[in-house]
C-alpha cells in the first residue's frame, strides 16, 4: 500500500480552511488517503491535527474547502453524518460508559428498537464476528472499568466497526499503553487494514509512525508541510519537518555524581479519595546530584506518590524525610521553604491558573515572599520585572507578562513553570511529566534545564509516562506498577527491560 | 477555540456589550408595557424623570444605590473565591442588629460621628457571624455553601422576627420595631452633595452611608487585586487544585472570605437603620441581598462596575416607584418584571451578544 497504490483514495480533503477568530489553525490543507493504508499524520501540539480530524469528523465545519469519501463529495455536520458514511473514530480519552459492559457499550446509540432483547441478540452475534475477522479479543459480558486499558481500547474500535466504519480516525491511541499493549494494537490495525479499512493515525510519536504508517503527512503551524511514504523517509527528516529546523532528539549528558542522601521516602502507603490504596508501602532515596526517573504506565499511583511528596495530599502511612527531616504532615508552603520545589504533572489545573495574566503565574506559590511585596500588598512592578527577567531567559514567547496565561502554547506555559520553580533555586525538584503537550524544541529545552539542575548537585525525581524520556535524562530507574516499585534499573536499561516491569510481567 | 476567548477591547467588554444588553432588556420590557396598553416611551420617560429628574428623586436613588453597592461588594468577594454567597440578604438583617444595638447603646451619650465608626463594626461583626457558620460548614465539613447561607436568610429572618417582637420593640406599641434613635444614633443626610449640584434633597434618606460604601469599594479593589490575601482567594476561585498546588489552605481562605462578605453585608444595614428610618424595622433589608447578586453579575465583580450596576438598580427602584405611582397600569408587580428583564439580559444572558459582536469585530477590524 503506498501513494501510487492503483486503489481509489478513501479520503481526499481539498483545501480545508479554518480560522477560529484570529488564530489560522488549518491553512489550504489537501489530504488523500489511499484505501486500505494506514496513514500517519505528525505534527507539534497546536499544529493543527485535531482540529482537522475534527472537520473530518464533524464537530467543526471548515470554512472553505472539500472533503471526498470515495471519491464523492459529501457534508459532514456532525458525528452521525461522519458515522454514515463509514468514518469512526477512537478519541485519545475513551468515550465508554464505565460500569456498562462491552457489549452494552458497543451496542449504544444503535439498540435497534424499542426493547432490547432482540437488539442484544444480534448485536451479539456481530460481535462476535467483528471479533474473529480483526482479531480483536475482548469478552463481550466484561465491565469496562475492570478491563485493562488496552482492551478498553479495542472495545472503542469495536464501536466504530459496529456501526460500519470503513475509516478508522485513531488519536493519539497510544497515550494510555504500556508498550506490550502498544505492540498488540499495531497487530491489530495491520489486521484492519489488511481486511480492507483505512486507518489515520495521529500521535506525536516518530517512533510509532515509523513502526506502524504506510504513509505519513506532517503538520506545522496549521500547514501541510509534507507527505512521504514511510519507508522512504527518517525520524530525523521528519522531526525536521516538524519543527522548522534541526533538533537534537538525543539529550547529552554527562556521568552522574551523586552526593548525600537529600529526599527519602520510606514505607509510603497513599491511599485517593475513595480510599483505594494508590500507592503501596515505597521506598526509595534520591541523592544530591542525581536524576531518579519512575516510569510506569499512568495511572500506577505515580500521580499520587508525586503529590504526596509534594505535601498535596496526605499519605495514609509511612514518612517522607527532606534533608533528613520527617515532612509527613508539612503543607506545600512549608515544603517550599525547606528547598522542595514542585513542577506538577497537570500544568493546567495544578502549575497554572490560566485565568490569570502570565507575571501572576510567576510567583504562583511562592507569593508570599517579601520581594513580591510588603507585608500583605503585592508589589506589582516587582512581580512584572521579576516576571521579565524569567521571560527572557527562558525565551518565554510571546514575551509579554500581560498576557493570559491561556493564551500562551503548551510549550511555553509549561516553561513558565519550569522557569518558576528553578529558578527559585531550590535543592531538590520534583517533576511530573516534564514535556506532557510540549513541542519538541521547547522538550530540548526543558532537559536541558533539568540536566543542569542535576550537575549543580539537586536532588531530582522525575515521572513521566514518556519511556523514552525517563531512559535519556535518569541515572536510575524506578519502575512502578500497581501502587508498588517493581525494580531499580541503571538509566542504561533496555526499553523492552523495563516495558514488560511495567505491565508488571518481570521484576 | 470558541469565541468566548477572542480578546477584545476593553470599550466593547465593558462599555458596548454591556449598554447593548441594556437596551434589549428595555427593548423587552416597553414590549411588555406595550401589551398591556400603555405607552412605553411615556412609562420610560417617567421612569428616568422620576429617578433623575429632581433632586429628590436622585436622593431616593442614590439612597437604593448605596444599599446595592454594599451587597453587590458582599456577592462579588465570595465570588472571586469561588463562593456563591445567597445570603447577603440574612448577612444584612443580622447587620441591622448590630447596627441598632450599638445606636441604642451610644446615642444619647456621643455625637454620631463617635457612634458611626461603632455602628460600623457592630453591622460588620453581626453581617460575619451570620456568615461565619455556613463558611465553617463549607470548610470543614463540604456543606454547600450556597444551601447553608439560604437556611440562614430563613434563620436570621425567625430570630430577628423574635428580636423585635419580643425583646426590641417598644413596650406599649403595636410596631415590632425599636425606638427612635436620638441623633447621636443617626447617620446625617447628604444633603451638601445634592445641593453641590444644584437639587434639594426633600425628603430623601440619601445620607453619610453612601461615602462608606465608596470607601469600601475601594478597599475590596486593593484587597482582591493589590494584597496577598486577594492573590490567594483569586487563585482559589479560579482553580482550587492551583492553590493547593501553592499552599493556599482552602479552609483559612472559605473562613476569611465568608467573613468579609457578610461583613459588608452587614454594613448594608447602615443605610436604611441608621441613615434613613433611624430604627430598626421588620424586613428592612427588603430584597436588596438578591438585588446584590444581580448587581454584583452585572459589575463584572469590579467594585467600578458594581457602582455602575448598583446605580442602575437604584434608578430603577426608584423610577419604577415614581412609574407604579404615575401610571396606574402598571403595578408595582410590573416593575419587578422590568428589573427581572434587566438581571436577564445584562445577567443570566451576558454572553449572548458576544459571539456575533465579535464576528463583527473580525469583520471590521480585517483580522
Amino acid at each position: 500500500m503506498s501513494l501510487d497504490s492503483p486503489k481509489e483514495p478513501a479520503i481526499e480533503l481539498v483545501g480545508i480552511d479554518k480560522k477560529f477568530g484570529t488564530v489560522h489553525a488549518n491553512k489550504n490543507i489537501n489530504l488523500t488517503v489511499a484505501k486500505g493504508s494506514i496513514h500517519g499524520i505528525i505534527g507539534e501540539n497546536g499544529a493543527g491535527k485535531s482540529t482537522l480530524m475534527s472537520i473530518l469528523y464533524g464537530f467543526y465545519q471548515a470554512d472553505h474547502g472539500e472533503i471526498r469519501i470515495s471519491g464523492k463529495p459529501v457534508t459532514i455536520r456532525d458525528s452521525q453524518a461522519a458515522i454514515a458514511v463509514g468514518i469512526g473514530m477512537v478519541h485519545q480519552h475513551f468515550m465508554l460508559v464505565e460500569n456498562f459492559t462491552v457489549l452494552e457499550n458497543v451496542m449504544l446509540g444503535a439498540e435497534g428498537g424499542q426493547l432490547l432483547a432482540k437488539g442484544v441478540a444480534s448485536a451479539r452475534k456481530e460481535l462476535k464476528r467483528l471479533e474473529d475477522d480483526y482479531g480483536l479479543e475482548v469478552d463481550p459480558d466484561g465491565i469496562i472499568e475492570e478491563l485493562p486499558v488496552g482492551s478498553q481500547q479495542r472495545v472503542e474500535i469495536l464501536k466504530a466497526l459496529y456501526r460500519g466504519a470503513d475509516i478508522l480516525i485513531l488519536d493519539e491511541p497510544t497515550g494510555v499503553l504500556t508498550p506490550p499493549e502498544a505492540d498488540h494494537l499495531f497487530k491489530v490495525l495491520r489486521v484492519l487494514r489488511d481486511q480492507g479499512k483505512t486507518i489515520i493515525l495521529i500521535t506525536h510519536k516518530l517512533r510509532e509512525i515509523m513502526a506502524i504508517t504506510d504513509t505519513v503527512s506532517v503538520m506545522r503551524r496549521g500547514e501541510m508541510v509534507a507527505t512521504r511514504k514511510t519507508a522512504e523517509t527518517t525520524v530525523e527528516e521528519l522531526a525536521e519537518l516538524m519543527v522548522g529546523r534541526r533538533v537534537l532528539l538525543h539529550v547529552e549528558k554527562g556521568a552522574a555524581n551523586p552526593g548525600a542522601v537529600l529526599m527519602s521516602v520510606r514505607n509510603l502507603t497513599v491511599k485517593d479519595s475513595r480510599g483505594v490504596t494508590m500507592v503501596d508501602d515505597v521506598s526509595f532515596d534520591v541523592r544530591a546530584g542525581e536524576i531518579v526517573g519512575i516510569a510506569g504506565v499512568a495511572g500506577n499511583g505515580q500521580s499520587e506518590l508525586l503529590e504526596a511528596i509534594a505535601g498535596i495530599r496526605k499519605p495514609s502511612s509511612g514518612e517522607i524525610f527532606i534533608d533528613g527531616k520527617p515532612v509527613a504532615g508539612v503543607d506545600p508552603a512549608g515544603l517550599r521553604d525547606l528547598g522542595l520545589a514542585h513542577i506538577p504533572e497537570d500544568r493546567h489545573h495544578m502549575g497554572l491558573v490560566l485565568k490569570f495574566e502570565e507575571y501572576e503565574n510567576s510567583i504562583l506559590g511562592y507569593h508570599r515572599d517579601p520581594r513580591y511585596g510588603r507585608g500583605p500588598f503585592l508589589d506589582l512592578d516587582a512581580m512584572r520585572k521579576d516576571a521579565e527577567e524569567k521571560i527572557a531567559k527562558y525565551d518565554i514567547r510571546p514575551p509579554n507578562p500581560r498576557l493570559r496565561t491561556a493564551n500562551f502554547s503548551g510549550g511555553n506555559q509549561q516553561k513558565i513553570v519550569v522557569a518558576r520553580e528553578i529558578e527559585r533555586d531550590p535543592k531538590m525538584l520534583i517533576i511530573g511529566q516534564p514535556t506532557r503537550g510540549v513541542d519538541i524544541g521547547a522538550i530540548e529545552f526543558i532537559h536541558k534545564r533539568i540536566i543542569e539542575m542535576r550537575d549543580a548537585g539537586k536532588a531530582v525525581l522525575l515521572v513521566s509516562v514518556e519511556l523514552d524520556e525517563i531512559r535519556s535524562l535518569s541515572d536510575r530507574i524506578l519502575v512502578m506498577f500497581a501502587g508498588k516499585i517493581v525494580g531499580e534499573k541503571s538509566g542504561e536499561a533496555g526499553e523492552q527491560t523495563l516495558g514488560l516491569m511495567m505491565a508488571g510481567i518481570a521484576a | 477555540m470558541s469565541t468566548a476567548s477572542v480578546p477584545l477591547p476593553a470599550w466593547i467588554n465593558y462599555g458596548l456589550i454591556p449598554l447593548l444588553n441594556l437596551i434589549l432588556a428595555f427593548f423587552f420590557s416597553g414590549l411588555v408595557v406595550w401589551a398591556i396598553g400603555e405607552s412605553p416611551f411615556e412609562a420610560l420617560q417617567l421612569l428616568l424623570v422620576g429617578a433623575l429628574g429632581r433632586g429628590e428623586g436622585i436622593g431616593f436613588t442614590l439612597f437604593y444605590t448605596t444599599s446595592f453597592i454594599f451587597t453587590g461588594l458582599s456577592v462579588a468577594v465570595a465570588i472571586h473565591a469561588g463562593l456563591f454567597n445567597i445570603g447577603s440578604e440574612g448577612q444584612a438583617y443580622l447587620g441591622g442588629l448590630g447596627a441598632a444595638l450599638v445606636a441604642l447603646a451610644m446615642d444619647s451619650y456621643v455625637p454620631w460621628y463617635v457612634t458611626m465608626p461603632f455602628a460600623v463594626i457592630g453591622a460588620a461583626l453581626f453581617g460575619a457571624a451570620c456568615a461565619a457558620i455556613p463558611a465553617w460548614l463549607q470548610a470543614k465539613r463540604g456543606s454547600h455553601i450556597v444551601i447553608t447561607t439560604i437556611m440562614f436568610n430563613f434563620i436570621v429572618s425567625s430570630l430577628m422576627n423574635y428580636m423585635l417582637v419580643r425583646l426590641l420593640i417598644v413596650p406599649g406599641k403595636m410596631a415590632p420595631e425599636t425606638r427612635t434613635f436620638l441623633p447621636g444614633g443617626q447617620l446625617p443626610k447628604l444633603d451638601w452633595l445634592i445641593a453641590m449640584f444644584g437639587g434639594k434633597i426633600g425628603a430623601a434618606p440619601f445620607n453619610f452611608s453612601f461615602l462608606i460604601a465608596l470607601v469600601m469599594c475601594f478597599l475590596v479593589w486593593v484587597l482582591i487585586w493589590r494584597t496577598k490575601l486577594g492573590y490567594e482567594m483569586r487563585t482559589l476561585g479560579i482553580s482550587p487544585t492551583a492553590a493547593s498546588y501553592a499552599g493556599i489552605r482552602y479552609s483559612r481562605i472559605v473562613m476569611i472570605t465568608m467573613l468579609i462578605s457578610g461583613g459588608l453585608a452587614g454594613m448594608m444595614a447602615l443605610n436604611p437603620v441608621m441613615g434613613a428610618s433611624a430604627r430598626l424595622q421588620i424586613e428592612f433589608v427588603g430584597g436588596a441581598g438578591f438585588v446584590g447578586i444581580a448587581v454584583s453579575l452585572m459589575g463584572r465583580n469590579h467594585p467600578a462596575g458594581i457602582i455602575l450596576a448598583a446605580l442602575l438598580f437604584g434608578i430603577l427602584y426608584q423610577g419604577g416607584a415614581e412609574l407604579s405611582f404615575d401610571m396606574p397600569g402598571i403595578t408595582r408587580d410590573m416593575i419587578v418584571v422590568i428589573q427581572g428583564m434587566v438581571i436577564l439580559f445584562a445577567g443570566a444572558l451576558e454572553y449572548m451578544l458576544r459571539p456575533s459582536i465579535v464576528r463583527l469585530y473580525q469583520q471590521l477590524t480585517g483580522k
